[in-house]
């Protein structure tokens, strides 16, 4: 399995405007679909309530790591639905982290998370159950690459 | 379509294309493309020909790599529109 997924993408704005949306907390919360109790301090926990349609039994829990103004935002989390009851904290985590660079059209920001080869294999399975919505999205998934190869 | 499908019942062409956008061209070429993928599979049922929706298949095409993978793609669509919409 590989250890980390990288996107990146455009976006039609500055760098600060993109800058704000990522680590102010009710900002990061209205894309990302949370609802975080507090905003990213460097060492502290970030946790919220998961409000994406389909999700809100899950809880989202956060350790940033690192918040390099206007460059880089750094946090570590595990990558599999949060049961409320269990204490994850002793198991590994993966790192997430968003670089911004200035370009013409605006910002690009590149998201690499990484560190998916320390993480269980029964965790990845408990992912997929728990994940109720995460059915309708395999779902979803197919469509879309079937319409795109039809 | 899959959403059909995925009730678990076996379905005919007539019955998925009903309530669908697609034509029922449109949609024997769709079928077509998830039996090769092994996705769907068909039966004859004396003169019905039924499509049935084989699970296990898309757990495996999936992995669970993917899956975070087009989370992020659409948390990063959703990013992207938040800011270039205000």
């Amino acid at each position: 399995m590989s250890d980390r997924i990288e996107k990146t993408i455009e976006i039609n704005a500055p760098v600060s405007r993109v800058w704000r949306a990522l680590t102010d907390y009710r900002e990061f919360g209205s894309w990302f679909r949370v609802r975080l109790e507090g905003p990213f301090i460097v060492g502290e926990v970030a946790r919220g309530h998961i409000t994406y349609p389909g999700y809100e039994h899950l809880r989202m829990e956060a350790v940033v790591q690192k918040i390099e103004p206007m460059r880089h935002f750094s946090f570590t989390w595990h990558p599999y639905a949060i049961d409320p009851a269990v204490d994850y904290s002793g198991e590994p985590s993966t790192l997430v982290t968003f670089t911004l660079e200035e370009i013409a059209a605006g910002t690009r920001l590149r998201v690499v998370e990484s560190g998916f080869d320390k993480i269980p294999a029964h965790r990845r399975d408990e992912a997929f159950r728990m994940n109720e919505g995460g059915w309708e999205h395999q779902m979803q998934n197919i469509a879309r690459h079937v319409d795109s190869a039809a | 379509m899959l959403a059909r499908l995925s009730a678990g019942e076996s379905q005919s062409i007539a019955r998925l294309t009903a309530g669908s956008r697609l034509s029922r061209q449109a949609m024997t070429k769709h079928l077509g493309v998830l039996m090769r993928a092994g996705i769907v599979r068909n039966m004859r049922v004396g003169r019905e020909n039924l499509f049935r929706l084989e699970p296990r298949a898309i757990i495996d095409a999936k992995s669970y790599l993917e899956q975070v993978s087009s989370q992020w793609d659409d948390a990063l669509t959703r990013l992207k529109l938040y800011v270039e919409s205000q």
